[in-house]
């Protein structure tokens, strides 16, 4: 995974609370196998109408949101169903990091399997960022993970954690600087797995009683 | 504090006795990895995390506690034909490819055990009280059910447990709901669960573990259980679950991969001792008294978003933030429902009755009373869809398809069906369910499809009527 040390970019307010992944990508395109191919994806039944041209009024079209790196919303972003694909095509849009007040579990997990950072602000400074991002659009905001704050040309500075809980924000933005994926520090463990194996009743494993 | 054998011993909730059973690592300042009892994969969430694998030649740790089916994509009709839609079937055939390759026990569209993957685990038997279970899929606090800590993950963590049959997970906090007393007739543990989201909202449980009590909990069936604990996540929480008794016990007993003979009885000695010990401590606490719960109708875009169906359309302007204001009405613009409609005024055009929620066999047998001997209204296209093929067959048994295909409903083979709209059976733009499933998000059912969330006996009785209708009026 690519570590994330700071980053610089467009903001691009969705001025809505509780969007689910149902919206962030819709499910008929979970059907594909790829990884790859999701930014195109994205909230896809908002950002085009039923002829495939751009809906001008969905904020990701409109002039000076083209670039966005930094997306903010309103509180439960990303709730609903598990599909990591909503933050695959988060991520293969261009977003880096998503600010917020809160976000869903099973979303913010998924955020850091892949390098996406998640930004948690107080509700009223969500919303300055919100209102300031609309009334300008193109205004630009520096997530900075190793100082663990963000801030703008224009004097808005505000420290944030990536997780509510003081031991995961620090173990989670340690992953995040590093580039660390799980499975390789989980493979290191072998000898403990293979123990906790040997003491399993072995009436825990299924076995077919009528094949 | 409770004495054990001369020492002190704390008492622990269900919640902290299945974790502290799984820690395999635990160190200051880091998640702890817990061991995965059984592992469930389904089509969509799995193929990514399989290619991840082969890239980097990692195997899977044990295919023995891994087991896959079939169930989002799949069509409901003409199982015999090659399924037309050809991304679909790329993604069908490369879970057979992938199970075979992994050596990984498959219920695939032609095997009789096939169905929903949370329907099917229980069914069959894999699921053990007082187990860590994970599959790709946020509906997987189904299992929670039966004193399981059931948890979904995303693609990602699902290749993380295929190579190394553990789990990576901070400690979560605990929130008791508590549901006393006793539901009135004709309000079930689907409306219970709406009654729950409904007040605690769509976010109320998040980072926390919920452990449903009380006596109109412990009064559920297992497949009312199933239904509470399924829609978990729609109060923000990923896992919910209930303590294990002799309801469990006796749901399992005889499945066809449930422990046998000697290991049963080991197994329910163990079991017996997971049930939350008195003096537990839980982060917080929220109590419901169940002769005030209702049948409940949504009329938004989340599951929050709901009323009693005795109820009416609720106004923006009753909301007290701008956001909540705001969010109301882009949700009744997306429905096109006017603020003080009467809930019983608004007329469903399909009615739907499946889901991991709610197409279990109980589910089957209690709309098939509200409809039998009657028609489907007019304007009303109507759906079965069971959850599995075992309930199907056991459906079939009972003459239940009878009563359906009678009163006019389609009969299907099982699936997710349109739960989402990700198979051939969607809701054109416009078109408005009532339906058993457990999410009314935008577009969930069918790009613009409109969905009104409720127990299948209101789904069946919004058929017959053509309207919805306070269940409880309904002669039988
Ligand atoms: S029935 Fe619906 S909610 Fe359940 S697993 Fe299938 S798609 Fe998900």
């Amino acid at each position: 995974m690519e570590p994330f040390k700071k980053v610089t970019g467009v903001v691009v307010p969705l001025d809505r609370v509780n969007v689910d992944t149902d919206s962030i990508v819709p499910a008929r395109f979970l059907k594909r196998i790829e990884r790859d191919g999701w930014g195109e994806l994205l909230f896809f039944d908002w950002r085009f109408l039923p002829d495939g041209s751009p809906n001008p009024d969905f904020v990701l079209n409109a002039p000076g949101y083209e670039d966005a790196k930094i997306l903010v919303a309103g509180r439960n972003f990303g709730s609903g169903s598990s599909r990591e694909h909503a933050v695959w095509a988060l991520r293969q849009y261009g977003i880096r990091a998503i600010i917020a007040p809160s976000l869903a579990d099973i979303f913010h997990k998924n955020c850091f399997e892949n390098g996406v950072v998640p930004v948690f602000l107080p509700e009223e400074r969500v919303r300055e960022l919100i209102r300031k991002a609309k009334e300008g659009p193109g205004c630009e905001l520096t997530v900075d993970l190793e100082r663990c704050e963000v801030w703008d040309e224009e004097g808005f500075r505000s420290p944030f954690v990536v997780h509510d809980d003081p031991e995961t924000h620090e173990f989670r933005r340690h992953c995040l600087l590093n580039g660390l994926d799980d499975i390789a520090m989980t493979l290191e463990a072998e000898e403990e797995i293979s123990a906790f194996e040997e003491r399993r009743p072995a009436w825990l494993t299924p076995v077919d009683g009528e094949a | 504090m409770r004495l054990v054998e001369g020492a002190t011993v704390k008492p622990k909730t269900l919640f902290e006795k299945i974790w502290d059973a799984h820690v395999v690592r635990e160190e200051e300042g880091k998640p702890a990895l817990l061991y995965v009892d059984l592992h469930l994969v389904h089509e969509v969430t799995s193929a990514q995390a399989f290619e991840g694998l082969r890239l980097i030649g990692r195997g899977v740790r044990r295919p023995d506690l891994t087991i896959a089916t079939m169930d989002h994509n799949v069509p409901t009709t003409d199982r015999g034909l090659p399924i037309r839609d050809e991304i679909s079937r790329k993604q069908i055939e490369a879970l057979r490819a992938n199970a075979e390759e992994f050596g990984i026990r498959l219920y695939g569209m032609e095997s009789n055990r096939q169905g929903i993957v949370h329907v099917i685990g229980p069914e069959l038997g894999y699921t053990r009280p007082g187990t860590v279970i994970v599959c790709g899929d946020s509906h997987t606090s189904t299992q929670g059910a039966f004193g399981v800590f059931a948890m979904p993950i995303g693609t990602t963590q699902v290749e993380h447990v295929l190579a190394s049959q553990c789990l990576v997970q901070a400690r979560l906090k605990t929130m008791e709901i508590r549901v006393d007393g006793q539901l009135s007739p004709g309000v079930t543990a689907k409306d219970m669960i709406l009654g729950i989201i409904g007040r605690i909202g769509v976010d109320g449980a998040v980072g926390h573990v919920i452990e449903y009590t009380g006596e109109a909990i412990r009064a559920l069936s297992m497949e009312g259980r199933m239904t509470v604990c399924n829609m978990s996540i729609e109060a923000g929480a990923r896992v919910g679950m209930i303590a294990p008794d002799d309801t469990t016990f006796e749901y399992l007993r005889c499945r066809p991969f449930a422990p046998k003979d000697a290991d049963w009885d080991a197994a329910v000695e163990v079991w017996r001792a997971l049930p939350t010990d008195p003096g537990a401590a839980f982060d917080r606490t929220v109590v419901f008294d169940a002769a005030e719960l209702e049948p409940y109708v949504t009329w938004g875009t989340n599951p929050g978003m709901v009323v009693p169906v005795t109820g009416s359309v609720p106004d923006p302007a009753s909301f007290p933030s701008t956001a909540e204001r705001a969010a109301v009405e882009r949700a009744l613009e997306y429905m096109a429902l006017e603020p003080g409609t009467p809930i019983q005024e608004i007329r469903p055009d399909r009615v739907f009755i499946g889901s991991c929620t709610n197409a279990r066999i109980e589910d089957l047998r209690s709309a098939a009373e509200i409809v039998r001997g009657r028609k489907v209204n007019e304007n009303v296209r109507a759906m079965v869809v069971p959850g599995s093929t075992q309930v199907k067959l056991q459906a079939e048994q009972e003459g239940l398809d009878k009563t359906f295909v009678e009163a006019g409903f389609e009969w299907r083979e099982a699936g997710c069906s349109m739960c989402l709209g990700m198979n051939p059976d969607i809701l054109q733009p416009g078109e408005r369910c009532a339906s058993s499933s457990n999410r009314n998000f935008e577009g969930r059912q069918g790009k613009g499809g409109r969905t009104h969330l409720v127990s299948p006996q209101m789904a069946a009785a919004a058929a017959i009527a053509g309207h919805f209708v306070d269940i409880r009026d309904w002669q039988v």
